[in-house]
């Protein structure tokens, strides 16, 4: 009964099973792109090409990751205190309401970078204020967080179809989104970093300062859960909700802090397209960062250093999958769907597939680097 | 009179929009009666739908796309019950992850195979269940009352809406009158119990989880080869999560899951058939509230303020053999 | 695994040099035997070599520690698990025994210590499950309450067979098992721990209907670490110890001293040496408290009693009669619904939110009596849970960021103290032993010395070796002058540390005695029957 305890040795955990996982989920993709009529390895040359082969490339490869850096680690924040936010879509979709307030509110008469801490500020709480209902039901009502989180994802749709028909549309305009935002509310754009190194990207490449916002709240998570009184309560209780009432930590209080910051996080994601590239609040802008958060949370083991790979390499899908889809018609990028559905399915659900074997293999060969020395001391 | 059309015309709509859902709810039931959750009910009517249109397409046979549907339904439920019975993986997590193999794949499939940006070849009548008029129903057409209530509202479904409304006495009766249902029920609360008694709680899971496949596969089946005349992508639009709403609105039971599909479905019916026009004393009505209201009285129920819904208590969580 | 057991054939012999006592005579007319069992789980080794024989018509009792591995034994039996090595026969004829399905073939039934019905399913849907008639219910249903009649006649066994399982008392729940494995026609009937959720009286009772059921030819395995009901009831007794079977004897040729004694392995010491109690003031009061679970049945009823500076109070108790609800509500893990709790004068929230942080900070630690889920987070490395609840102490903070040198620092300082191995403090909490992982929480809740401590079960799933070194820690705490309050469910750990003994029996509190009181006595005032043993 000791494997289940059996540690492996962090390269392992954190390196080499995500690549176990990761390459099932390809082969697996790989023979969808088989049964599509297509060569899998033209269509990985294409896909890596299109994501990295050029300035403009990785522009929009970094441009994705940044949603999903940030819908990323709102999931796992959630994760590390035993709760699933599924709800990074509607709290990310209802973040861009917030985004929309401070920026018509201010686009004509500030800067920039007085807008963008104020939009920081309106993304983060709108996305927290529409996390907080589902943990408030959680904390005090007993509801279960994934079905409400769910069931939220709905409402924020339809809150924001209609508040972008028949609320926030201007005057005479027939599309349902705002105006577009002046330049107060527009971020710079960093494509000039790509051009230090020689890269060549056009003005219009939309990786913005939001990814480094992303970046910086990467390593705040991480501070945040190892590194903070808040973050051991919140593993505390994720570990074992009786052993954080015994430790004096408030059940109520942790989900619904937790959950804030969760959807505080997903809610930033807004920023990056809104103030990043389009410049205004459209429909359904969210695109599905908010559920491609969770593939990016569980391959990214729920630590920052494993999220911005990961948020990396589903950035790289969705550009290569663009290219690819030019390329090879047959192939749309909702190839990216099924592999970030496989991810999940690998790196998730299945998770026991790989991780058992390559535990039993440690023990096996080398039984100190699972922490099995205890186990044989106590026999 | 009119109101009285109007009225048989959003009723009769309301069977028809609530059929898919009372498929996919009755399919949650099984699954989840057995201690299996499933947020994977959308993938596989979606699936479902695409096999179906897909395989009825290409044959032009409404049957054997129904044999697709549930096959290629039953396969994505074998797939969760690999993930969360033997495997003893995260079930919300392999339902997510279903969901979006099958958003995706629909795609990807029906694009290579149809060339129509995703859609499947329009059925003719042939390939599809098409309406059935029920027996007597011409007859008593101009009967006032029962005329429109039998001929208007009840009769002109598909054979798959009555098979619908059928399965639910019946999953009444499986669940309460035979062994299986017995054992179905005892393994979602206490799978141990059902372990000692010399039952295998696996194979009992997994059939708990074809069950699901089956109902899913004719869920979507339904909605490619009755609601419309082949598949679009996304067609099923929520319906599953709407399902797994309406299955905690009938705290997992059959008959109060035929009434929770029915009111859902009204909802729908109605938000269509209101589209713009004002209501009295209320005006008009936005029809993204009518869309949300289902989420809306789920969030209610779960949060305690309309009675209590008690899942299964083994649900969501794998079976481990205790030491 | 030695291969050399395999096939291994000759008759069961005690592992010890007591051979002679009743080897051969068990060969008689076995109902099962066990030859060669050996099972292992990854590195432990949890049967190991098991010989064992059971005549038919007798009850066999298997006494052993926690973790002697009783339970994997007769799992084995069951077809819960599958042995690695070795032979069950059943009335002579070897079998494979690999699901329960097959345990229930042969004519095994067993009743588990944790019952294993399906709580809001009727007590016939609970017996009819899994050896159903048909396919459609209604034979069986019908066919079942013909039999529970037959039963109730047969043994005395009533119960209502259209009862919810959830509303009858544990006593009948315990029926209802009996019942299941009587309906599948077992002849041979193992029970695990069958009265450690039970009274006395409530146990007298089950002890009864076995005795009946041996008269009627049924073959019973009790396993138990009780040894008076060993005494009391069975024919024959083996003795488990580290996986073995450790000696076998007729009941009635042996005594508690030299089952206790092949128990452990060596003589223990039932009572640690300690000097007169010198009690203070009164540093925990406890005042009406009355208690209820989530079911809203009350648990803890109108308790009160005081404990002062320099004394062990010791509750004893059949476990599930209030005592951990009452050490929840005083630790504040758990609301009370009336009562007061004053520490060291000042008052306790007990009703209201009472914040187990704020408590801390008073003076009150808490050792629980789940450490695996309250306790400890196995998951977290050791330094982490050394902290535990003490985690907003500023010595362990650098404004909002844990300082994780001091942190490492003060667990390896108690590592020392508490010679907890092994001495790494980076090790995952999950991979050190039950008694090291006690060690951790009481390091934990004494290094911050509290006033008060109190504690539950000590030594639960604790070695040997690591209860004697508890119980003098906790014997120092009370010579340091502090308030001790020691929850146990073993009244000789009971009688051994307390100062004074309070018996709680159905949430009240039965009477205070002295530690010297006989074992005979408490157990009456722990069974309710408190006014003629009193006085």
């Amino acid at each position: 009964m000791s494997t289940p305890y059996a540690r492996l040795p962090a390269w392992a955990d954190y390196g080499l099973i995500p690549l176990i996982n990761l390459a099932v989920a390809f082969a697996v993709a790989g023979l969808v792109v088989l049964l599509v009529g297509e060569n899998p390895f033209r269509a990985a040359i294409i896909l890596v090409k299109g994501a990295f082969g050029s300035g403009q490339g990785i522009a929009y490869t970094l441009y994705y990751a940044t949603n999903f850096i940030f819908t990323g680690l709102a999931v796992a924040v959630a994760f590390h205190c035993g709760l699933f936010n599924i709800g990074g879509e509607g709290q990310a979709y209802i973040a861009g309401l917030g985004i929309a307030l401070v920026c018509l509110a201010f686009d004509q008469v500030l800067p920039w970078w007085l807008t963008f801490p104020l939009a920081i500020l309106g993304a983060s709480a709108a996305g927290a204020l529409w996390a907080l209902i589902p943990a408030w039901l959680q904390a005090k009502r007993g509801s279960h967080i994934v079905i409400t989180t769910i069931m939220f994802n709905f409402i924020a749709a339809s809150a924001m179809v209609y508040l972008l028909v028949d609320v926030l549309k201007p005057l005479g305009s027939q599309a349902p989104e705002t105006r577009v935002f002046l330049e107060g509310a527009q971020l710079p754009k960093l494509g000039w970093i790509l051009a230090e190194f020689g890269l060549r990207v056009r003005p219009s490449a939309p990786l913005n300062v939001s990814f480094l916002l992303a970046l910086v709240m990467a390593f705040l998570v991480w501070a945040l859960i190892w590194r903070t009184k808040l973050g051991y309560e919140i593993r505390t209780y994720g570990f074992s909700p009786k052993a954080a009432r015994y430790a004096g930590i408030s059940e109520s209080r942790i989900i619904m802090v937790t959950m804030l910051i969760s959807g505080a996080l997903a809610g930033m994601m807004a920023l990056n397209p809104i103030m990043g590239d389009q410049h205004k609040v459209s429909l359904d802008f969210v695109a599905g960062a908010g559920f491609v958060g969770i593939a990016v949370a569980l391959m990214g083991r729920s630590h920052p250093a494993g999220i911005v790979p990961a948020a990396i390499l589903f950035g790289m899908l969705y550009q290569g999958g663009a290219e690819l889809a030019f390329e090879m018609p047959a192939i749309s990028r909702d190839m990216i769907v099924i592999i970030q559905g496989l991810v999940i399915l690998f790196a998730g659900a299945l998770e026991h597939l790989f991780r058992h074997p390559v535990q039993t293999l440690f023990a096996t060969v080398a039984p100190k680097s699972v922490g099995l020395a205890a186990g044989q001391e106590r026999a | 009179m009119e109101a009285l059309d109007i009225a048989a015309n959003v009723l009769s709509s309301t069977i028809r929009l609530s059929v898919p859902l009372l498929l996919a709810c009755l399919a949650g039931l099984y699954s989840e009666r057995s201690g299996v959750f499933d947020i994977g009910l959308e993938g596989k009517m979606l699936a479902g739908a695409f096999a179906g249109a897909a395989a009825a397409a290409v044959t032009g046979s409404a049957w054997l796309g129904l044999s697709a549907a549930i096959l290629v339904a039953v396969a994505l439920a074998l797939v969760h019950g690999f993930a969360s019975i033997t495997h003893r993986g995260n079930q919300i997590v392999s339902g997510v992850a279903i969901n979006f193999v099958a958003a995706g794949a629909t795609i990807i499939l029906g694009q290579a195979w149809f060339h129509q940006g995703g859609r499947t070849p329009s059925l003719p009548g042939t390939a599809r269940f098409g309406a059935i008029t029920l027996p007597g129903a011409e007859a008593v057409r101009d009967v006032p009352v029962l005329g429109p209530i039998y001929s208007g509202i009840l009769s002109g479904h598909s054979l798959l809406a009555y098979l619908a409304f059928l399965a639910v006495p019946f999953t009444w009766w499986v669940l309460y009158r035979t062994r299986f249902g017995l054992r179905l029920r005892a393994v979602g609360e206490n799978p141990a119990a059902v372990d000692t008694a010399g039952i295998s709680v696996t194979f009992l899971r997994y059939r708990a989880v074809v069950c699901t496949g089956i109902l899913t596969g004719m869920a979507g089946c339904y909605m490619a080869l009755s609601q419309n005349a082949g598949f679009v992508k996304d067609m099923t639009a929520g319906r599953g999560y709407i399902a797994l709403a309406a299955l905690i609105f009938a705290k997992w039971k059959p008959v109060p899951a035929m009434f929770a599909c029915l009111l859902f479905g009204f909802l729908d019916a109605l938000s269509i058939r209101l589209q713009g026009t004002p209501l009295p004393l209320v005006g008009r009505v936005p029809v993204q509230f009518m869309q949300a209201l289902p989420y809306v009285l789920t969030v209610i129920l779960l949060a305690g303020f309309i009675g209590k819904a008690i899942p299964p208590r083994a649900g969501g969580v794998p079976y481990v053999k205790e030491r | 695994m030695d291969l050399s057991r395999v096939g291994f054939v000759a008759p069961p012999i005690p592992a010890e040099s007591g051979a002679d006592k009743g080897a051969g005579r068990l060969m008689a007319e076995a109902a099962i035997e066990l030859i060669g069992i050996d099972k292992n789980f990854g590195p432990v080794r949890a049967n190991r070599d098991i010989n064992l024989a059971v005549e038919r018509g007798t009850i066999l009792g298997i006494v052993g520690e926690n973790g002697a591995g009783k339970s994997t034994l007769m799992s084995i039996l069951y077809g819960f698990y599958q042995a690695d090595a070795g032979e069950i026969r059943v009335a002579g004829k070897p079998v494979a025994i690999r699901t329960p399905n097959d345990a229930i073939a042969l004519g095994i039934g067993m009743v588990h210590q944790h019952f294993m019905l399906v709580e809001n399913f009727s007590v016939l849907e609970n017996i009819i499950l899994g050896a159903e008639a048909g396919g459609l219910l209604k034979g069986s249903i019908a066919r079942a309450r013909a039999e529970l009649a037959r039963l109730e006649r047969e043994y005395g066994l009533e119960v209502d067979p259209d009862a919810l399982v959830e509303e009858l008392p544990v006593g009948l729940q315990q029926r209802v098992e009996i019942l299941k494995a009587l309906y599948r026609g077992a002849e041979i009937l193992i029970l695990d721990e069958p009265t450690g959720v039970l009274t006395p009286a409530e146990a007298d009772h089950l002890f009864r209907i076995l005795a009946q059921l041996k008269q009627q030819g049924k073959t019973i395995v009790l396993i138990t670490h009780k040894l008076r009901e060993i005494m009391a009831i069975t024919d024959n007794v083996a003795v488990m110890r580290q996986g073995t079977i450790v000696a076998t004897r007729r009941t009635a040729e042996t005594t508690m001293e030299e089952l206790a004694e092949l128990m452990v392995g060596r003589r223990v010491l039932l009572r640690v040496e300690k000097g007169e109690a010198n009690p203070g003031a009164v540093k925990l009061s406890v005042r009406g408290l009355t208690v209820e679970d989530s079911r809203g049945v009350t648990m803890v009823d109108d308790v009160s009693f005081d404990v002062r500076a320099g004394e062990i109070v010791g509750i004893a108790g059949v476990a599930g009669n209030g005592q951990s609800e009452l050490l929840e509500a005083i630790a504040g893990t758990r609301r009370a619904v009336s009562g007061s709790v004053t520490l060291d004068g000042g008052a306790i929230a007990v009703t209201g939110h009472a914040d187990p942080g704020e408590l801390r900070d008073r003076g009150l630690a808490h050792v629980p009596e789940d450490r695996h889920h309250v306790g400890l987070v196995l998951p977290f490395e050791e330094n982490e849970n050394s902290i535990l609840g003490y985690h907003d102490k500023p010595a362990y903070l650098k404004g909002p960021l844990l300082d994780t040198g001091a942190i490492l620092a003060d667990a390896e300082d108690k590592i020392k103290k508490y010679d907890i191995r092994p001495p790494n403090p980076r090790l995952r909490t999950a991979n050190f032993s039950g008694g090291n992982q006690q060690k951790i929480v009481l390091a934990r809740e004494i290094e911050q010395d509290p006033a008060v401590l109190i504690v539950g079960q000590p030594t639960r799933g604790v070695d040997v070796g690591a209860i004697e070194f508890i119980h003098r820690r906790l014997i120092a705490m009370r010579d340091a002058g502090k308030a001790v309050l020691v929850v146990s469910v073993e009244l000789d750990e009971i009688r051994s540390l307390s100062d004074r003994v309070l018996v709680m029996c159905g949430g009240r509190i039965a009477g205070e005695r002295s530690p010297e009181t006989s074992e005979g006595e408490l157990g009456l005032l722990m069974a309710g029957v408190e006014q003629e043993a009193a006085e």
